[in-house]
């Protein structure tokens, strides 16, 4: 059974301009001790599917339709009570700027024995545990480090203290927005195998989002595309990378430098721009910039079934496969 | 073929602490934030700085253009002696390098219309005449329409945002174009635009681009040669070609390995580098990677590894190569 089912999810916002669809139909699951991959450019609703999962959506929200179950309990239209109950205990999540998610007045010890607020144990148990998570994420001498502040940490260690701080309650789903983007190269790995060696001995689920490819192939056992605000294909790793359907996940990978073999004087782009939100066009969202545009584009194309799991919404999924 | 850019020898110090406050704690009263880095640029090519925070990549971009003070070493640029010179001296060898900082929305004024920032350069170098064309040719140049000149940075997208920057980097075409990580936190289906854009006007104007970045997969198509920095020093240096087909410094090596495929069958061999990048207040004895490193023999520990120099230039300085 799923841990998280997210089905026919649309979220939509009041802005100056009129109404802005951020998330229409979204239909998405995680399975229990999966690490799923979202991967998504700028503006296609990323960050509102993970306020949407963890129930922090802004105030300027008008409009939330469909479910995203967690287990029995539906989180869209819970009470604050209920979210709270969730909401770093069994969902937890790690943020992309390590440094603004820790407080900067308080030692990494309180905050870490402050959110185990719910167990009734003693501050000494408390603080063993903080200990023992700080040293599964390998920070050197964690007992003495324990009375530090933030400031007084690396990146790459303080991304590690946000890292042990999530996995702390023992969570079911981890969120990890974007975990890698504000490190160098050399910790984006050491970060990725310290998430796949913690998710192993923990056994939750990961939803791993970003818009790194290279981590996501490298980290994730299935992906999910995104683009304005729809999810575009999800299937494996193996299946999004070696055999997508839709035209936009083949154009986003094309222009992925890194899987260039040869060396190129001109790089391949996406010619257009996202269509805007508030206005949305008819027919398929990614008509405007398709390559492979013809007339049945106008109309919408439901997600088509094209292997085990794998699904594209576009028109022409079944004639864009590898053959 | 002779040098735009000669950088000799050049060290950048700032100091990290009062002299007293050092005697007492034991430290070094300065950090060398660029150590002893000698490398050239030719007319016309791009030369892109490689490395990660703190390596020393954007000091010695600040360095180039005079925004930082240099400790020792020279900076040459069309055959002329550029470091330690004046404000006054300084001001003709500007028009002739140009900058683009790393944040494009926060280097565009947010009180200024695309038209006044993009004047800005003509104006301080006093070439006021004819100025609504040349904003408007230069628009063109990055392939924006005219009436973007009456936006403001706020109604620009990240893309537009950085084409202003590079529209405002070649207004007074110079021959140099410095690029603090001009593709950072871009996506990738606009990353190949910018590149592509700046590799055309290179191509129109014979600008040289010096680039910095961390972002390897895009060295490898856009640069003619690199360096690899670490600490403030280059640990690598070459033809962009050579180091990716036989990278050599195990610092190269691993900073390769780490930049992920977006393949989940891919072969690639991660070499992990170990732990973090350490202080410049305490740089590592000997070889000042091998703390991370794996590959490190008992030499590395004490004695600096001296240059190796291999063909068409490439160097690097490791004890035990790869």
């Amino acid at each position: 059974m799923a841990l998280l089912d997210i089905d026919g999810l649309s979220v939509a916002f009041r802005t100056r301009r009129g109404e802005l669809q951020a998330l229409r139909n979204v239909s998405l699951s995680v399975e229990k001790g999966e690490i799923i991959g979202i991967i998504g450019e700028s503006g296609c609703g990323k960050s509102t599917l993970i306020n949407s999962i963890i129930g922090l959506l802004p105030a300027n929200v008008s409009a939330v339709s469909g479910s995203i179950r967690f287990e029995d309990e539906n989180i869209v239209g819970m009470t604050e009570a209920g979210l709270r109950r969730l909401r770093g205990e069994r969902i937890t999540t790690i943020f992309q700027d390590p440094m603004t998610a820790l407080n900067p007045v308080l030692s990494i010890g309180t905050q870490m024995t402050a959110i185990q607020y719910r167990r009734p144990e003693s501050l000494a148990v408390k603080r063993r545990r903080a200990i023992d998570f700080l040293e599964r994420v390998r920070m050197p001498d964690a007992a003495r480090r324990l009375d530090q502040y933030p400031h007084q940490f690396s990146g790459g260690m303080r991304q590690r203290i946000c890292i042990a701080m999530a996995l702390l309650t023992e969570p079911d789903l981890l969120i990890a927005d974007e975990p890698t983007t504000a490190l160098d190269a050399t910790l984006e790995v050491q970060v990725i195998r310290l998430l796949r060696e913690l998710q192993r001995d923990i056994g939750c689920s990961v939803m791993f989002v970003s818009h790194h490819l290279g981590a996501v192939a490298d980290l994730c056992e299935r992906v999910a595309i995104m683009y304005a605000g729809e999810v575009v294909e999800q299937g494996t790793v193996r299946d999004i990378f070696r055999d997508p359907r839709h035209p936009y996940t083949r154009k986003l990978l094309e222009c992925d430098p890194g899987r260039l073999t040869e060396m190129q004087d001109t790089l391949p782009t996406i010619p257009g721009e996202v269509p805007d939100l508030v206005h949305i066009p008819e027919g398929c969202i990614f008509r405007s910039r398709c390559p492979d545009e013809f007339a049945r584009c106008g109309e919408r194309p439901s997600p088509e079934t094209v292997g085990p799991g794998h699904r594209a919404a576009c028109h022409k999924a079944r004639e864009l496969g590898t053959p | 073929m002779t040098a735009l850019l000669t950088v000799n020898d050049l060290t950048i110090r700032f100091p990290a602490a009062s002299r007293i406050a050092a005697r007492l704690s034991g430290q070094p009263a300065f950090i060398e934030a660029v150590a002893q880095v000698s490398f050239a640029l030719e007319a016309g090519k791009t030369y892109a700085l490689v490395g990660e925070s703190g390596s020393g990549k954007t000091t010695l971009a600040r360095a180039i253009v005079g925004l930082v003070p240099t400790h020792s070493g020279q900076i040459e640029f069309g055959g002329q002696r550029i470091s330690g010179l004046g404000e006054t001296a300084l001001r003709p060898v500007r028009r002739q390098i140009a900058m683009m900082f790393q944040d494009p929305m926060g280097s565009l004024s947010p009180r200024l219309k695309v038209q006044s920032i993009l004047a800005e350069p003509f104006k301080v170098h006093g070439e006021t005449a004819d100025l609504d064309r040349k904003i408007r040719s230069l628009l063109a140049d990055v392939g924006l329409p005219a009436h973007f000149a009456e936006r403001y940075p706020h109604q620009l997208s990240g893309g537009q945002a950085r084409r202003i920057n590079i529209a405002r980097a070649i207004a007074l075409r110079p021959k140099l174009i410095i690029a603090d990580e001009p593709t950072a936190g871009l996506d990738v289906s606009i990353q190949g635009e910018m590149l592509n854009l700046m590799r055309a006007l290179q191509e129109k104007f014979g600008t040289a681009f010096l680039m910095i970045t961390h972002n390897l997969h895009v060295v490898r198509h856009v640069a003619d040669r690199m360096a690899v920095m670490y600490l403030g020093r280059i640990v690598e240096e070459g033809d962009t070609a050579a180091i990716f087909a036989r990278p050599r410094h195990r610092y190269t090596t691993a900073l390769l390995s780490a930049n992920l495929k977006a393949d989940p069958d891919s072969s690639t061999q991660i070499i992990e580098a170990e732990g973090e990048t350490p202080s410049l207040l305490k740089r590592p004895s000997g070889c000042e990677f091998h703390p991370r490193c794996s590959f490190k023999h008992e030499i590395c520990r004490n004695e600096m590894p001296g240059e190796q120099a291999m063909a068409q230039g490439h160097r690097f300085s490791c004890h035990n190569p790869a």
